[in-house]
């Protein structure tokens, strides 16, 4: 028996420094509105001593307990699993069960902005309308889509292998933090958003799966698709769960190459087209990029910032003809042709 | 403190639409007395697009950039937050997968050449902050920059994700990030505080998606004039790509006058250490600076 006990070593508290003070006193600016009865969202300071063990949930509950019972947000399992209670504390995307409140008035000071996860679509103060989200999650079909037997002989069983290519998308607790974070999101209202991403990858890879291919072509759309992501990070930046949903949507470009659901466009010919330049300078050629993935006739929109930057200097003739001899060579060519020759892994 | 010496992988927007890049980087170092190796050799990093086209094949060539790098025993600096993002990426794919680590030196042995992963990878930003000192630099000043209003705008691939730079970047926050503040700081010019000094800047979907990137651009640019911004400052060419040559189809987009002249990094650095603007090639610029500088007109 006490070998096993030296298995399963106690949590050992010495690697733990507890350098904060016992209680810090900070003050909530926090977001307050009504849609039923206010014209303009405002905010409210709550002050209050905060100690180091605290949660951010547990200061919304503070808010409402000790200040103003009529405040609102979501709450139900407080063990980061649910995913009610997302919101933003200085712009930072935040499950309010699962972050220490004293972390991040290290980081912020002690003035804390508590925010819902967006402002355009608040309900009442901390709760938003979730709508996009469960839409935009539901067109992905977020689900196992099989032709199964009713009564099987044996469960369809899943390797270690092919349960590890879920890698960690099946973490998501729908939290809407990622999705909410995405500045993508605020702009192009088609955009399916890092979340439904995340679940689009997680069945497609899923080897009981039958909807992989359906998935990907709605992923690979211009608009609403992988194509429109801004790569700002933004969204592994705000996942409670560390998921990492940029790291899926790379996998579902990749894939939309390996399975041919990629079609010719102005987004896969950009990403293709790297190697155009790569294969004759081991540089990107910064003017062919953009007239092979625009096509010449697409070219016409480029026309007039082509002009300045020409008379900045920036398409410039003392390293050759633009567009025809301009971009300098690297050293050691040859070994980036035969890389690529060898590495390739499939073509547009 | 004995000489730094860097590994340069100048990335390919610096050895064509932005030459200014590379000459205020090498102008710095020369102030700084920092020794300065190009890894000529090196290719593009693939900036995140030929990622998206074949991930395998991009691990492959930017662990060939990092040998080169380790060849000469060096840190690999970068002068664009692409490039850093996207070498950091196959770095620490590679340093903490054997398996890919084994298919990508298998490839590369072809062509004579081993990834190791003995070189550190830092963007030239951190490089100076880091390693040279903030007060070292404080120092050098020759022309204070106290007379602008500088707005930092830190650039995604720099501070995102937190995960994967902290080693390189000093463990900057990317909610809270100071770094060029503090540079701005030391420099004696005044930093702008504005919400959208983190944010995106819309730059790698221009083609695809246009309207978004000009939108993002708009209230980044928006958000530092509206801050009382003379100049913005970003360590990424690409973000200055941006904000430089598409400041009018931006404004078209947002519905404002934009007028924000967009250096970069080492050119500000480069200023205050006593750099001519034509030097550090404010002529480059689309946006030109001339209120500042008449002399670039």
């Amino acid at each position: 028996m006490s070998t096993q006990t030296e298995e399963f070593e106690p949590f050992n508290t010495d690697e733990i420094e507890v350098t904060r003070p016992d209680t810090v006193t900070v003050t909530l600016k926090t977001f307050r509105f009504n849609a039923e009865t206010d014209y303009l969202p405002y905010y409210k300071h709550y002050t209050m001593e905060v100690g180091k063990d605290e949660l951010m949930l547990d200061l919304l509950n503070r808010i409402k307990w000790e200040h103003d019972g009529s405040f609102s947000y979501r709450r139900s399992c407080r063990h980061g699993i649910c995913g009610a209670c997302g919101i933003k504390v200085n712009g930072r995307a935040t499950l309010a069960c699962k972050q220490n409140a004293l972390e991040l008035v290290e980081l912020f000071g002690n003035e804390l902005l508590i925010e819902p996860q967006s402002k355009k679509r608040a309900v009442k103060d901390m709760i938003i309308d979730k709508k996009d989200f469960w839409d935009k999650h539901a067109e992905v079909t977020p689900y196992v889509v099989a032709d199964v037997d009713p009564h099987p002989e044996h469960e369809t069983k899943q390797s270690i292998e092919e349960f590890n290519k879920f890698l960690d998308s099946d973490l998501c607790i729908q939290c809407g933090n990622c999705h909410y974070a995405c500045p993508v999101v605020e702009v192009n209202e088609d955009y399916l958003g890092p979340a439904a991403f995340n679940a689009a990858y997680r069945f497609t890879v899923d080897t009981r799966d039958e909807a992989g291919r359906e998935r990907l072509e709605l992923t690979a759309q211009i608009g609403p698709g992988v194509w429109d992501c801004v790569k700002c990070f933004e969204c592994a930046e705000a996942c409670p769960k560390e998921i990492n949903p940029i790291e899926k949507i790379t996998k579902l470009h990749n894939m939309q190459f390996e399975q041919g659901v990629a079609k010719p466009n102005v987004a896969t010919k950009h990403a293709e087209g790297f190697l155009r330049g790569m294969k004759k300078y081991g540089y990107l050629d910064e003017a062919d990029i953009v007239s092979y993935s625009e096509g010449y006739l697409g070219m016409y929109k480029h026309l007039k910032t082509a002009m300045k930057m020409m008379k900045a200097g920036k398409i410039h003739w003392h390293s050759g003809i633009p567009f025809i001899d301009s971009v300098p060579k690297i050293k050691n060519l040859d070994e980036v042709q035969k890389l690529i020759e060898i590495s390739q892994t499939h073509k547009l | 403190m004995s000489q730094l010496h860097y590994a340069l992988f100048t990335g390919c927007t610096a050895k064509q639409s932005t030459p200014e890049l590379l000459s205020s980087t090498l102008a710095v170092a020369d102030k700084l007395g920092i020794k300065i190796t190009i890894l000529e050799e090196a290719s593009c990093c693939g900036a995140s697009h030929l990622q998206d086209f074949d991930e395998f094949l991009a691990h492959v060539l930017n662990a060939r950039n990092i040998c080169y790098a380790e060849k000469l025993g060096l840190t690999m600096i970068t002068i664009c937050n692409t490039c850093q993002l996207n070498s950091a990426m196959t770095k620490h794919a590679l340093d903490t997968d054997p398996e890919l680590k084994a298919r990508v030196n298998e490839k590369l042995a072809e062509v004579g050449l081993e990834y190791k992963g003995t070189s550190e990878i830092k963007h030239f930003l951190y490089a100076l902050i880091d390693d040279y000192g903030l007060e070292n630099i404080k120092d050098k000043v020759q022309v204070p920059l106290s007379q602008f209003n500088i707005a930092p705008f830190y650039g995604c691939h720099n501070i995102r994700p937190s995960e994967l730079h902290h080693n390189a970047n000093g463990g900057e926050n990317p909610y809270n990030p100071t770094s060029l503040d503090n540079l701005i700081d030391a420099l004696e010019g005044h930093p702008v505080d504005y919400s959208h000094k983190n944010k995106c800047c819309g730059f790698h979907v221009e083609l695809q998606a246009n309207h978004t990137s000009e939108v993002l651009a708009g209230n980044a640019m928006v958000d530092a004039i509206d801050n009382n911004a003379d100049l913005m400052v970003t360590p990424c060419p690409l973000c200055h790509l941006k904000m430089d040559t598409y400041q009018d189809d931006v404004g078209k987009v947002i519905g404002r006058d934009i007028e924000l002249p967009v250096l970069h990094m080492p050119q500000m650095v480069a200023l205050a250490l006593g750099c001519t603007p034509k030097e550090i090639g404010l002529n480059f610029h689309v946006q030109k600076a001339t209120h500042l500088y008449p002399e670039t007109a």
